[in-house]
């Protein structure tokens, strides 16, 4: 038998692709034919799902609640009565803040009754005018980073407020101001947890690997049907999907404490609860800044999807101008979005930095002067924003509150600029698109769509075989085979094929560029840096601009998602090719080798595994943006979850398909995983 | 095995611990039990450590004498033995008295410095006041202190970071001292520094003990370094303590071959003190006018000897006669072919 099973790797691809096309060639494209198509064994899971949520929201363990409205006991389920009463909760958090950014009566309310406010007209509390925000703002910014960041402070809030876009940024905020320090305060819990046990961490690795490839969409079903529509549904949805990354990384962080460290500790006298307060988490606290990070850059990617449950604010906005398509007003409102997300950002890593000094010998003002900074801003700012009101007339008093209507606007620039492009490059832009179109998409969908199941399964399922063994394959054709049972196989065959053009372009362009990039190390240097800036925007900013040159079509969406995932295959690149240490590279040197027997003996073979992790990433992003993509219109899973969104019993469908696009990302994850792991022990890294 | 303490040092031991076993992995108890001594177990038989003494641990990597000092301040649990601390059972304490111990009795300076890297160097040092409870004012005092007696002055707001090597374990030192420990505990601190700071290190701990004479328990790998501090050396090897004596006895009787090719490189003349080379016996009669300090070391002296025709007198600290050397111990001690067998002092 033994001989069958051919010894070399690149053997036993070929036999794996020849029996393949055989495979393809050979089965039937019939209905009938379990070969062609699996049949749709799970079409009864929706709703079975949609079953048990529904059970589980009105007629699980029922109680007896008080409504004081009727002023009368009735009878609710548990969990119903549960997830209201969270939802009050962080409604009520979202409103404190927002009332007191922008004034209201929603606070009072809480506290006493809508009629005790239409009673009294006093009860209501003034908003802060911007001016005041902004200084404060600005003070922090100072006293936790000095000047630079005041600097940027005072040009965001600046921004925000001169372009008429306060009101709805400081709903974002309100609410970004909960999610966030909710996802870190649960995300650090949850990870220490898993440090502490090993049980936790076994339980949670799946269901963070689950979360963590499930598209932004699936979430927001569930949380709907069991939260309801509004801010606070917005905001938990964001918090479900902002703590995997921050557990994660504390359980990272925590793992790379040097042991050293920890003993110091222990033999320093330090309890359980000092050990982790003051030892661990502190020490962990690169990755933690670094899980931080990413809470608040999901925070805001989320504003924006959040909107489709009902979360007020840039998001919302964005999203109609982008409806509308009004490129201007997007482009506007996706700077804002990215201004907050980079200034919180940057607070809160200043935060996390801040030093104290014990021996100040300082006056009474020097010590403190920040707070005699704050208050005097705090007063300066107000006494503006009432001076405004006899400055200006009309009405409008620009230092308070500039509306949305009044501020300044670059829309018909840049509208003017979209007209200038249609008209000039309208042709050449078509014809690319539809080269692009006939020549290149088509026939790809074309053969994904083509391919019978069967096949499919023998080329995966012999991939994982060949890279992992037999576990692997059965990993991946688990996954495979959930997919298949659905009745979406063939929209998810169109994902597929979506998702392996964007990928295939984008790890090409981000190997160039990579590996340009990585001649110099100023070039490194820079690349990284626009990486990191493009990694601030929110997924949906990169819509803007190529709906701005191609319109409405599956080329814009491919376009946004390569660009979206070249980001992490140009870093990756990078960073692996940069890492080869040095007495190897002069080593190489010594041996004369000339820069492109360099590039390909020594640096990509052993920057291998890392840049395999990039492509991991990339294939991620293009998942992510392809589901997002469906926004503007693709005919792919993604238009079908958006479909579920408004669809009464939408959990059911909504949850498969956000399973569907899981897996198809679990599943690539697994096998590039194995692999790189397997380079990296074959390198002794 | 055998331990000699010598009259001046009868008093109670401070740390003393008697068939240590370490058995690593889970089962371990089991495992030993069974095993009637074929585990892989790091097993340690006898050590005693008394009152205002630098042990010196010696072994190579992988002989156990890590696992031994870990062991000795619980941060890994003997699987079987007893270590005694001051005559109270370390093993059986409960967690809170291990940190009461620890908060008041011990300090322990690590190898790769185990500094906080978020913390400055003062509030490094100052930890373990602050980990006990001492308000900030009192304990920033302590540590300034602390910052000055390890010669850090200037740099109390610098980040470990920002640190040399040498620097940084000077941090280390301060910060295992904050506490006035009585046990001081040393796990290769000067192991990742150059030679030369190595050097001057030592010599700082030399000093540092010269001043606050502390019961101390070093760990090394390196034999020059071990004999350059201890009073008493102990050399591990595969989880047994070999030989556990004074220096000079260990280059002169070294109890095994493992614990003989240590001794062989190492230049008796800058290691020994004459005292440990003469002969008791003393013949008023026969020595010249030339007076040598019991406690010299060697190559000090060894000029001045060997220009003597006649026997010299060996003194101690108080200028009493306690022996006698001719030129010729010196000369076979230099160039003889077999190591001199000499009675210890």
């Amino acid at each position: 038998m033994s001989y069958l099973i051919p010894r070399s790797k690149l053997a036993q691809f070929i036999l794996l692709v020849v029996v393949f096309l055989t495979l393809c060639f050979a089965i039937e494209p019939s209905e009938t034919n379990v070969l062609w198509r699996f049949p749709a064994l799970f079409a009864g899971l929706p709703g079975a799902i949609n079953g048990f949520a529904e059970n589980l929201m009105y007629e699980w363990f029922p109680v007896e609640v008080y409504d004081p409205d009727l002023e009368e006991y009735e009878t609710s389920a548990l969990v119903r009565e549960l997830t209201r009463g969270f939802s009050r909760s962080i409604l009520f958090c979202i409103e404190l803040i927002r009332d007191i950014l922008l004034g209201g009566v929603k606070t009072i309310v809480a506290f006493t009754s809508w009629d005790f406010v239409d009673e009294h007209e006093w009860a209501v509390w003034p908003a802060l005018p911007w001016t005041v925000v902004s200084g404060a703002s600005i003070v922090m910014g100072y006293a936790l980073r000095g000047t630079g960041l005041a600097l940027l402070t005072a040009l965001a809030t600046a921004y925000i407020a001169i372009f008429g876009q306060w009101e709805p940024a400081m709903e974002t905020l309100s609410f970004v101001l909960i999610a966030a320090p909710v996802s870190c305060l649960l995300g650090m819990g949850l990870g220490t947890a898993a440090y502490k046990s090993v049980t936790t961490e076994t339980i949670l690795k799946p269901l963070l690997n689950v979360a963590q490839t499930m598209p932004h969409f699936s979430y927001l079903i569930p949380v709907m049907v069991f939260f309801g529509v509004g801010d606070h549904a917005g905001a938990i949805a964001t918090i479900i999907f902002a703590t995997p990354p921050m557990i994660r990384l504390t359980l990272l962080g925590l793992k790379r404490v040097p042991a050293e460290v920890v003993e110091a500790g222990s033999m320093n006298g330090c309890t359980n609860r000092q050990m982790l307060y003051k030892v661990l988490i502190p020490t962990a606290r690169r990755d933690i800044l670094i899980g931080t990070n990413q809470v608040i850059m999901q925070c805001l990617a989320m504003a924006v999807i959040a909107s489709f449950i009902g979360a007020k604010g840039l998001g919302f906005n964005l999203l109609l101008a982008l409806n509308q398509l009004r490129i201007g007003q997007a482009l506007e409102l996706g700077i804002c979005i990215v201004l907050i997300a980079v200034v919180l950002d940057k607070l809160s890593l200043a935060w996390a930095n801040r030093q104290t000094d014990y021996f100040p010998d300082e006056s009474f003002f020097r010590r403190h002067q920040y707070r005699v900074m704050f208050l005097a801003v705090f007063g300066l700012c107000l006494l503006l924003s009432f001076l405004g009101n006899l400055v200006f007339s009309g009405g409008i008093n620009y230092f308070y509150l500039i509306p949305h209507n009044q501020g300044i606007t670059t829309e018909p620039f840049w509208q003017s600029g979209v007209d200038w492009m249609v008209e000039n490059w309208y042709h050449g832009l078509q014809a690319f698109n539809n080269r692009l179109i006939l020549d290149v998409l088509m026939p790809m969908k074309t053969a994904f769509l083509g391919m019978p199941v069967s096949a499919t399964f023998v080329l995966i399922m012999g991939i994982g075989f060949i890279i992992g063994g037999l576990r692997s394959a059965v990993i991946v054709g688990g996954f495979l085979l959930f997919i298949a049972f659905t009745e979406w196989w063939d929209r998810a065959l169109i994902t597929a094929y979506m998702t392996s053009f964007a990928v295939i372009v984008s790890a090409i362009f981000g190997l160039v560029i990579g590996s340009l990039c990585a001649q110099t190390s100023l070039a490194s240097r820079a690349i990284l840096i626009v990486c990191d800036t493009l990694q601030t925007f929110p997924s949906f900013i990169y819509l803007i601009p190529v709906i701005m040159l191609f319109g409405v079509t599956d080329t814009s969406v491919l376009l946004a998602v390569i660009v979206y995932a070249t980001i992490p295959a140009i870093r990756y690149t990078v960073e692996g090719l940069r890492s080869v240490p040095a007495t190897l590279q002069d080593a190489a040197s010594m041996s004369g080798v000339n820069r492109m027997q360099r590039w390909v003996k020594i640096e990509m073979p052993l920057a291998f595994p890392h840049i395999m992790l990039g492509l991991n990433q990339t294939v991620v992003f293009a998942l992510f943006m392809v589901i997002i993509g469906a926004m503007i219109g693709t005919e792919d899973l993604g238009q079908y979850i958006l479909k579920a969104l408004s669809d009464k019993n939408g959990i059911g469908n909504g949850l498969v398909l956000g399973l569907c696009v899981a897996f198809i990302g679990l599943a690539v994850d697994h096998l590039i995983h194995t692999w790189a792991d397997q380079k990296k022990a074959v390198l002794g890294m | 095995m055998s331990l000699q303490i010598s009259a001046e040092n009868r008093v109670k031991p401070v740390i003393k611990c008697s068939s240590v076993y370490k058995v690593f992995g889970e089962n371990a108890k089991k495992l030993l039990a069974q095993s009637n001594g074929l585990v892989d177990a790091k097993t340690f038989l006898v050590l005693i450590c008394m009152k205002i003494m630098i042990l010196v641990v010696m072994g190579l990597s992988g002989s156990g004498k890590s696992t031994l000092l870990r062991c000795i301040s619980r941060l890994t649990d003997a699987t079987a033995g007893k270590i005694l601390i001051d005559g109270e059972d370390l093993r059986a304490l409960s967690p809170n008295q291990l940190i009461e111990l620890r908060r008041n009795k011990m300090g322990m300076v690590f190898q790769s410095f185990g500094l906080l890297p978020h913390k400055t160097v003062l509030e490094n040092i100052a930890f373990p006041l602050q980990v006990k409870g001492q308000p900030t004012a009192d304990s920033m005092a302590r540590a300034m202190d602390m910052v000055e007696l390890v010669g850090l002055h200037g740099r109390e707001n610098y980040f470990p970071r920002q640190l040399s090597g040498g620097q940084q374990q000077r941090v280390g030192i301060a910060r295992s001292l904050a506490v006035e420990p009585d046990i001081w505990f040393l796990d290769e601190p000067f192991s990742a520094l150059d030679p030369l700071i190595r050097k001057e290190m030592q010599d700082e701990f030399l000093r540092l003990q010269g001043v606050l004479k502390k019961t101390i328990l070093f760990v090394t790998h390196d034999f020059s370094e071990a004999l350059r501090l201890a009073d008493r050396i102990a050399i591990m090897k595969d989880g047994v303590i070999e030989q556990l004596d004074k220096p000079a006895n260990i280059i002169l009787n070294p109890a095994t071959e493992y614990v003989r090719k240590f001794t062989e490189e190492v230049p008796r003349e800058k290691v020994l003190t004459i005292g440990s080379i003469m002969e008791p016996s003393v013949d008023a009669s026969q020595l010249s006018e030339l007076r040598v300090a019991q406690d010299a070391i060697i190559q000090t002296v060894a000029e001045a000897i060997l220009t003597e025709p006649k026997k010299v007198a060996v003194v101690d600290g108080q200028g009493a006669v306690v022996g006698s050397i001719h030129a010729s111990k010196i000369i076979s001690m230099l160039f003889g072919a077999s190591p001199v067998a000499v009675g210890v002092a």
